[in-house]
């Protein structure tokens, strides 16, 4: 109490840059109950992992009509659904003077930030916004490490990148990451990679004895484990929207 | 600086108590100044199995709000003179174990004991938490089934997250494992887990095997803690495991079943 008093360098805050890896919903055209109605089952397919999570609309796909493009009428529909647009990323003047109207952030699209592709193939423009030219390259998220044993009841959230653990997941705990999970140990709770859709995740852990694996919203409990590679060292991934187990030394 | 160590399990009925009251015998009767506390406010045992419960004037709640002083509320045991009981309250709401109160009775035994041990209750609730919070060591009593190891799992991982250890971002509490009411024959027969499985599973380091035993029920009964049973192999197990606790390197004993003599297998038809 008496340090915040006397020290007057304490500022409020702090800007720091950060890269955040979010869910991107590429938008092809827009139809208020379609729109809905896919995202409700979307959700569906992974109950919970997109609860409160942030979400930015693509338009760099969009083909629909710009009038159709109703932002107030999609914001709506996610928070519905619990998951909060906080902006856009790419689409004409038109479309960003729509999202800008909604109060959507904007982000640049995939082909501005592509700077080699865009001075090669249009001459025709070639001045790009200063901001955008020296863009570094986003950092990948570094990998979240836990060296303790992750008991019954406690969760472990890797929100970005992979989680390493090197030691036992315990029944009844439960991990979660954006990206991979390895499980240095047994992996007896739940286990769920790519919690964001990321459908390239894997899960590896040196023996398989887990509630629940799940990837990217595809899942398989226990009882759907034991035939293949119970109690062994393997990696699970996914293949046409099955999770596939194979056994690490043949890997 | 006192060694605060408490004894928890998540699930009742394991041995917690039993535990608290030999591990703090032990220990006193080796010379150090213990004292070992009930946390079990509603559902005090501890003063029936240490048989000082018609000595209980004052408790821990009555030290906390202040109507009484710690020296009043202390028992001291009458078979070892350096081993000290704070007793729990029978009538007073769990919550009346509030941190700050708790914090001060703790830093209070601290001046004046080398080890304080608290003896948690059941379950994951306030009482628990209490006890376990300005742990510095936790021994977890896990007997060798399958729901016991898994709320021994839970209560492990409360420690590291709930603890004042954890919440300061101190080094964790060191935890040691203590397997209570094994049987060795079951255990071969496959109706037990092994102690090899309990401690695969849960990861923890043994401090030792209590052999299941009716001289634990009888001592219990006759408010006598088991270690005191010198002759008995849980009093020799609860021997070994204060050994342990202080440092000393002893084989683990209590594990293998008994090879039954000729005449037992005759006369039991075994």
């Amino acid at each position: 109490m008496s340090d915040t008093a006397t020290s007057g360098v304490q500022q409020v805050f702090q800007l720091k840059s950060a890269s955040v890896s979010m869910t991107a919903l590429e938008l092809y055209y827009f139809d208020s109950d379609e729109f809905e109605e896919t995202l409700r089952n979307k959700i569906n397919q992974a109950p919970g992992f997109f609860q409160d999570t942030p979400l930015i609309i693509s338009l760099e796909k969009y083909e629909g009509l710009d009038s159709e493009l109703d932002f107030f009428n999609i914001i709506g529909a996610c928070r519905r659904n619990k998951i909060h647009v906080v902006g856009v990323r790419g689409g004409n003047d038109d479309q960003r003077r729509l999202a800008r109207g909604a109060a959507l952030a904007l982000m640049p699209g995939n082909n501005q930030r592509d700077k080699p592709h865009e001075a090669q193939a249009t001459d025709e423009k070639p001045e790009l916004p200063a901001a955008h030219t020296h863009q570094a390259a986003p950092e990948p998220p570094p990998a979240k490490i836990i060296s303790q044993p992750v008991r019954s009841g406690q969760q472990v959230h890797a929100p970005e990148g992979d989680l390493i653990i090197l030691a036992p997941v315990q029944a009844g705990a439960e991990v979660l990451a954006a990206g991979n999970i390895h499980v240095y140990g047994p992996l007896r709770g739940r286990a769920l990679a790519g919690i964001h859709g990321a459908e390239s995740a894997r899960v590896f852990c040196q023996s398989l004895e887990a509630e629940l694996v799940s990837i990217a919203g595809h899942y398989k409990i226990s009882e759907d484990l034991q035939d293949n590679g119970w109690k062994s060292a393997v990696q699970i991934q996914l293949r046409d929207d099955l999770l596939v187990v194979t056994p690490l030394d043949k890997a | 600086m006192a060694r605060i160590i408490v004894v928890t399990s998540g699930k009742g009925g394991v041995g917690k108590t039993t535990t608290s009251a030999s591990i703090s015998t032990g220990l006193a009767r080796r010379g150090h100044k213990t004292v070992v506390v009930d946390f079990d406010v509603g559902l005090r045992n501890l003063d029936l199995i240490m048989n000082c419960e018609r000595r209980v004037v004052y408790d821990f709640v009555n030290v906390i709000q202040g109507d009484a002083s710690l020296n009043q509320a202390l028992i001291r045991d009458k078979r070892v003179d350096t081993l000290y009981i704070l007793p729990a309250s029978q009538t007073r709401e769990k919550e009346a174990l509030t941190k700050e109160g708790v914090e001060k009775v703790i830093n209070e035994l601290s001046e004046t004991f080398d080890y304080i041990i608290c003896d948690s209750p059941a379950g994951i609730e306030h009482g628990a938490l209490m006890a376990l919070y300005y742990a510095d060591e936790a021994i977890v009593v896990t007997n060798p089934e399958v729901s016991s190891v898994r709320d021994s799992d839970r209560i492990l991982g409360i420690l590291q997250s709930k603890s004042r250890r954890a919440e300061m971002g101190q080094d964790p509490a060191k935890e040691h494992l203590l397997v209570t009411r094994y049987n060795p024959d079951r255990v071969e027969r496959g109706e037990m887990l092994s102690v090899a499985d309990v401690e695969e599973i849960l990861a923890v380091p043994l401090l030792g095997v209590i052999p299941e035993s009716q001289i634990v029920l009888n001592a219990s009964n006759q408010g006598l803690p088991v270690i005191l049973e010198e002759q008995s192999d849980a009093g020799q197990a609860y021997d070994d495991a204060v050994a342990r606790l202080l440092g000393e390197e002893r084989e683990q004993r209590f594990m293998t079943a008994q090879k039954k003599g000729f005449f037992s297998r005759m006369f039991k038809g075994g």
